[in-house]
């Protein structure tokens, strides 16, 4: 569904990917681990474009996005975001944020949109915060918010850059619980995370990052139990 | 009064040209940028006195002795487009610098969701900026409500060329002075008080 070719990403003189090549099958779930700075929002970012690669491919359901004609707002409406600061539009309620862009962008009607946002956000445990604006949720409550905003536009793919790095530790659980269901349901996930027991328990599949490369990637167990390469292992010591 | 009625115009238009030469010094083409960058910075690097004459005197001066007819611009009408493309200048920049006052993050949210640019600033960019600007605008209307006394030199009959033409016929300089300053501490009083209001009324549901 999501094939990456040979990609790569320069910021001037720095190079942070450096060949990057995964194939990405729908309702697959595929986390990626990797220290900081190895490039892994980087690629996540190349996914939907919101970096542009300085060369290698990326075809999604066939079409080949890198390509100069396509076009990126169509790319990015089938690649839901969800990102580490949430990112929630201030200004407009909960409901708001969610509808927002269904009707914007898909031309869906006021009642259809609201009906969709008032759905999701049922699905994520919200629905008696739709009138509220964001300052008034917590930070696991903006997450959650932040999810059923990407999930209202039906994307076929949904990235997660950290989603849970910037809360507090009680409320991890019900923003990966929420996303655990998505996986259940047979999204397509690209998650960039610390959580390994979320990529353990949930991904089909773990990348391993590291200076810009995928330096071993295999099933859970593969990774955790019987990673081959010394940097993964010693990558892993020092966060389990 | 026609300090009033001037200074509202002009900040109405100024908003205007501020709002669209801010966006235009933000934009990636620079044939819309360069534009911009020497409207403002000259508007900015020079005094309103000298725009005021350059623009009342100069003008007119230019188009008969380029066509031989002579042209009267209405003194009034002069002072709103003077100080409109003078208040647009700072306007632009206190625009500019709401927009960029916005975290990143949202434009990148607003585009992940598939909107394009131009939506992304109407929906989610620009009211918030709005917000944001409210209180420099409000300081701006003050300095425009006080410059627009320069219009006196070309004997617009605001608030102090009034003054001055009561002390021409009654030589009592000193109260008459000190009733204008007055007059326009009450107006830039009330007018720090309604911005004040209007950020509490707007500022309720901003904060992230
Ligand atoms: N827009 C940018 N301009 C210049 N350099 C950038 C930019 N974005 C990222 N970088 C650099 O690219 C490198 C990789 O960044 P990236 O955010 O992809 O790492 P990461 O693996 O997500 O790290 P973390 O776990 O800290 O989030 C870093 O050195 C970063 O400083
Ligand atoms: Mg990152």
């Amino acid at each position: 569904m999501i094939e990456v070719k040979d990609l790569y990403k320069r910021f001037g003189e720095l190079e942070v990917l450096k060949g990057i090549s995964v194939d990405i099958k729908e309702s697959e779930v595929v986390c990626v681990i990797g220290p900081s700075g190895s490039g892994k929002s980087t690629f996540l970012r190349c996914l939907n474009l919101l970096e542009m690669p300085t060369s290698g491919d990326i075809i999604i359901d066939g079409e080949k996005v890198t390509d100069k004609g396509t076009n990126i707002n169509k790319i990015r409406e089938e690649a839901g975001m969800v990102f580490q600061h949430f990112n929630l539009f201030p200004h407009k309620t909960t409901l708001q944020n969610v509808a927002l862009a269904p009707i914007k962008v898909r031309k869906l009607t006021n009642e259809e949109a609201e009906k969709r946002a008032h759905d999701l956000l049922k699905k994520v445990g919200l629905e008696d915060k739709a009138n509220v604006y964001p300052s008034a949720l917590s930070g696991g409550q903006k997450q959650r918010v932040a999810i059923a905003r990407a999930l209202a536009m039906h994307p076929k793919v949904m990235l997660f850059d950290e989603p849970t790095s910037a809360l507090d530790p009680e409320m991890v659980g019900d923003v990966l619980d929420v996303m655990k269901d998505l996986a259940q349901a047979g999204m397509t996930m690209v998650v960039v995370t610390h959580e390994m027991g979320f990529a353990r328990e949930v991904g089909d599949r773990v990348l391993f990052m590291d200076d810009g490369v995928i330096v071993e990637q295999g099933t859970p167990e593969d990774i955790f139990s019987n990673a081959k390469h010394e940097r993964t292992r010693s990558f892993l010591s020092k966060i389990l | 009064m026609i300090t009033i009625e001037i200074t509202s115009f002009s900040l109405f238009f100024g908003l205007i040209l501020g709002t669209i030469s801010g966006l235009g010094k933000l934009s990636r083409k620079t044939i819309f940028r360069y534009p911009c960058i020497v409207y403002i910075d000259f508007i900015r690097g020079t005094p309103l006195l000298v725009q005021i004459l350059l623009f009342y005197y100069g003008i007119p001066g230019l188009y008969s002795n380029a066509t031989g007819n002579s042209l009267q611009i209405d003194p009034i009408l002069a002072g709103i487009i003077v100080c409109s493309i003078n208040s647009g200048a700072y306007i632009a920049e206190i625009v500019r610098g709401g927009i960029q006052s916005i975290d990143k993050g949202q434009m990148e949210a607003a585009r992940s969701l598939g909107m394009n640019e131009r939506l992304a600033m109407r929906e989610i960019i620009l009211p918030q900026a709005f917000r944001r600007i409210i209180p420099p605008l409000g300081n701006e209307f003050i300095a425009l409500l006080k410059d627009s006394s320069l219009l006196a030199v070309i004997g617009v009959h605001e608030l102090l060329k009034s003054g001055q033409l009561y002390i021409s016929r009654t030589f009592a300089a000193f109260p008459v002075y000190i009733a204008v300053a007055l007059m326009y501490l009450v107006l830039t009083i009330v007018i720090s008080r309604i911005v004040a209001y209007s950020e509490r009324r707007l500022g309720v549901s901003d904060r992230s």
